[in-house]
C-alpha cells in the first residue's frame, strides 16, 4: 500500500470511529451520568439514519418510483437531516421512557431491546415506508462539489469531527451545570435525590431524550457517510453491543473516555480483520463471527478486571471546589 | 382460529421452559439474564451435534418412533444436551457473574455481562455451524392428525406438550418436596435471611443456574423439533421470555407459565392479521401494555 492509500484508509477509519464516538457520547449521558440502561441503541441508530435519509432525498419520480418506495422525501440540506433525526429520536425516546422510567432499571433495557427489534422488523417488512429490505440508496453528502469525489472523505472527516466536538462540548457544559449534578445524584442514590425534592422521572426522561437525540445524529452521520442504508445494518451486534464495549472500555461517566473508547475499540475491531485475514480459506466466511467473539470476550475482561475503563470517571468536576 | 390457539399453546409451552428458568434466575440472583434466550439456542445446537454428528458415528440407528419425526438418537440427545447447557450456565456463572457478585457490582453490570455472554454463545454457534437454518431431520414428511374443529396437529407437537408438562411437574415436586427446593424458595424470598439460617446460598445459586439452563436447553431442542434451528432463534425468544416473566410477576414460576402460554397464543393468533415475522414485536407491544397497566404482573407480589 502506498502512502496515499494508507492515509485514505486511516481517514475512513477515523470517520467511522468518529461516528461511533457520537453514539458513545449519547450513551454516556444515559448510562455514564444517569445510570439508564439503554440496550436498544440500534433502534435510535436506525431511526436517525432513515429519518435523515428521507429528509435529504427527493421523492422518487418516474420509472425510479416503481422500484423505490419511501413515505416522504423532502430534498432538504444535510443539516436538516441531522436536526430531524435528533427530533424524531427524542420523540421515540419519550414514548419508551414514559412506561418504563418509573419502574426498575432493567425494564428500560428490555423495552429498548424491544423498540430496536420492532423498528428493524418494520423497516424490513413495510415496503411503502422506506423500500423494505433493499433500503435507500444515493443519499446526498454535504459540501459534495467542493473537491474531487475521491478526496471527498477528507471533507466528511472534518464534518464528523466538527459534529463530534460540538456534541462533546455541549455535554461537558451541561453535565457541569446543576442539571448535570442532579443526573449524577440520581445515578448514585435515587431515593436521596428524590428526598431532596428532585423530580426523578423528569430528570431521567430528559437524560434519556438528550442521549437518544445524539444517537439520532450519529445515525444520520452514518447514513450520509455510507450513502446507502438497509435494515440489516442495524443489528444488535453492530448497532448496540459494540457501542457499549466502547463506552465500558473508555470509561463510563467520562466524555473523553467515551471518545477514546470509540477510537480504541474501532481500531481493535479493524485490527482483528487483519488477524482473521490470516485464517485458512475455509474459515474465512466465519471470520466476522470470530471478530465479534473477540469483542465479546474483551467486554467480559473489562467488566471483571477494569470496570473503570481506560480513563474512568473524573472525581472532581468543577474548578470551583478543590 | 382454533388451530392457531392450539399452535399458540405449543409455542407457549416452549416459551414457558425458558421463562420459568428466567424467572427463577431473576428471582434468586436479581438480575436480567439477557443470555437466557441464547442458552436455548445452545441446547438446540448441542442436540444437533449429537443427533447428526456424534450418534451416527456411534452407530445408533436412525429410525423414528411411530409417526414422530425422531427416534433413539433424539431420545438420548435430549437429556445429554440439557445437562450440557446446565453445565454451561454454571460455568458462565463461575467465570463471569460470580467475580462480579463478589465485588458487589450492581445488577445492571451483571446484566451487561449477561448481554456479553449472549453474544459470545451466539458467535460460537455461528462459528461452528454457520448462519443457515438447520433441521434435526431434513426433508422428513410430517403428517398431521386431524382433531375436531379442523385442528391439524402433528404427533411431534403432542409430544412437546407432554414433555413440557412433565418437566414442569417434575420441577414443582422438586421445589416443594426436596430440601434444595425449599432452600431455593427461601433464597428467592430473602437471600440474607436464607444465609443467616445456614443455607449455603452459593450452592443454591449453582442449582438455580443448573435448573434454569437445563430447562432453557430443553426449550431450544423442542423448538428445533417443532420448527427449525437458527443461530438467532434465542434472541427472538428473548422478548417473549421477558414479556412472560413480567406478565407473571418476576420470580413467580406459575406466573411465568401462564404468561408464557398467553404470549404463545397471542403471537400465533397475531399471524392471522400480521406477517409472522412480527411475532417478537407482538410480544413487545403486549409487554409495554403490561408495564403501563400492571407492572408488577398478574400474580405479582409487588416486587416491581
Amino acid at each position: 500500500m502506498d502512502i496515499g492509500g494508507l492515509i485514505a484508509y486511516l481517514v475512513s477509519l477515523a470517520i467511522m470511529a468518529g461516528i461511533f464516538a457520537v453514539f458513545a457520547l449519547g450513551l454516556n449521558i444515559q448510562w455514564g451520568y444517569t445510570g439508564l440502561f439503554n440496550i436498544g441503541i440500534a433502534g435510535f441508530f436506525c431511526i436517525g439514519a432513515y429519518t435523515s435519509a428521507m429528509i435529504t432525498t427527493p421523492m422518487p419520480t418516474g420509472l425510479y418510483a416503481q422500484y423505490v418506495h419511501q413515505i416522504f422525501g423532502l430534498n432538504l440540506p444535510f443539516i436538516f437531516g441531522l436536526l430531524g433525526a435528533a427530533l424524531v429520536c427524542g420523540f421515540i425516546a419519550y414514548l419508551i421512557g414514559y412506561p418504563t422510567l418509573q419502574l426498575r432499571e432493567d425494564y428500560l433495557a428490555i423495552a429498548t431491546i424491544g423498540i430496536a427489534e420492532t423498528f428493524r422488523l418494520i423497516f424490513n417488512n413495510e415496503q411503502w415506508l422506506a423500500n423494505g429490505p433493499r433500503g435507500l440508496m444515493g443519499l446526498p453528502q454535504p459540501l459534495q462539489g467542493l473537491v474531487e469525489a475521491r478526496h471527498y472523505n477528507y471533507i466528511y472527516l472534518v464534518v464528523v469531527l466538527a459534529v463530534m466536538v460540538v456534541i462533546y462540548l455541549s455535554i461537558e457544559r451541561v453535565i457541569r451545570s446543576p442539571w448535570g449534578r442532579v443526573l449524577r445524584a440520581i445515578r448514585e442514590d435515587e431515593i436521596a435525590s428524590a428526598m431532596s425534592g428532585k423530580d426523578i422521572f423528569r430528570f431521567k426522561m430528559q437524560s434519556l431524550i438528550f442521549g437518544s437525540m445524539i444517537m439520532g445524529v450519529g445515525g444520520a452521520l452514518y447514513a450520509h457517510y455510507t450513502k446507502a442504508i438497509s435494515p440489516d445494518v442495524f443489528t444488535p451486534l453492530y448497532g448496540t453491543f459494540i457501542i457499549w464495549v466502547m463506552l465500558m472500555a473508555g470509561g463510563s461517566g467520562n466524555n473523553k473516555g467515551a471518545v477514546l473508547g470509540a477510537f480504541v475499540i474501532w481500531g481493535i475491531w479493524i485490527g482483528t480483520k487483519f488477524l482473521t485475514d490470516l485464517l485458512p480459506y475455509t474459515l474465512k466466511a466465519r471470520a466476522p463471527y470470530i471478530r465479534f467473539l473477540i469483542i465479546g470476550i474483551l467486554l467480559e475482561i473489562i467488566l471483571i478486571y477494569r470496570p473503570r475503563g481506560l480513563i474512568g470517571e473524573e472525581k472532581r468536576i468543577s474548578k470551583m471546589i478543590d | 382460529m382454533a388451530e392457531l390457539i392450539v399452535y399458540g399453546v405449543v409455542l407457549g409451552s416452549i416459551i414457558a421452559l425458558g421463562a420459568i428458568g428466567l424467572t427463577l434466575v431473576y428471582g434468586i440472583l436479581r438480575f436480567a439474564n439477557f443470555a437466557h434466550g441464547d442458552l436455548m439456542t445452545a441446547g438446540a445446537y448441542v442436540s444437533l451435534f449429537l443427533v447428526t454428528g456424534l450418534f451416527p458415528w456411534f452407530g445408533i440407528p436412525d429410525t423414528t418412533f411411530g409417526s414422530l419425526s425422531f427416534g433413539w438418537r433424539m431420545a438420548f440427545a435430549f437429556p445429554i444436551a440439557m445437562a450440557c447447557v446446565a453445565a454451561a450456565s454454571i460455568f458462565f456463572d463461575r467465570i463471569l457473574y460470580r467475580p462480579l457478585r463478589l465485588k458487589g457490582s450492581g445488577s445492571v453490570i451483571l446484566a451487561i455481562s449477561a448481554l456479553g455472554a449472549s453474544f459470545i454463545i451466539r458467535m460460537i454457534v455461528l462459528i461452528l455451524w454457520g448462519g443457515d437454518y438447520h433441521f434435526y431431520r431434513p426433508g422428513v414428511l410430517r403428517p398431521a392428525i386431524i382433531l375436531p374443529l379442523e385442528i391439524k396437529i402433528r404427533p411431534d407437537q403432542i409430544l412437546i406438550l407432554i414433555t413440557v408438562l412433565s418437566l414442569v411437574v417434575f420441577l414443582y415436586l422438586f421445589l416443594k418436596r426436596t430440601k434444595m427446593g425449599k432452600a431455593m424458595r427461601a433464597t428467592a424470598d430473602n437471600m440474607e435471611l436464607a444465609r443467616v439460617s445456614g443455607i449455603d446460598t452459593e450452592r443454591v445459586i449453582i442449582w438455580t443456574w443448573g435448573i434454569g439452563g437445563a430447562l432453557a436447553g430443553a426449550g431450544g431442542i423442542l423448538y428445533g423439533i417443532d420448527v427449525q434451528l437458527h443461530p438467532g432463534m434465542g434472541w427472538h425468544f428473548l422478548l417473549p421470555l421477558f414479556a412472560a416473566t413480567i406478565l407473571g410477576g418476576i420470580g413467580n414460576m406459575y406466573g411465568a407459565l401462564v404468561g408464557a402460554l398467553v404470549m404463545g397464543v397471542a403471537q400465533q393468533v397475531s399471524t392471522a392479521y400480521l406477517l409472522p415475522t412480527y411475532k417478537p414485536a407482538v410480544a413487545f407491544i403486549i409487554m409495554i401494555l403490561i408495564l403501563l397497566v400492571r407492572p408488577q404482573g398478574i400474580f405479582g407480589g409487588g416486587r416491581a
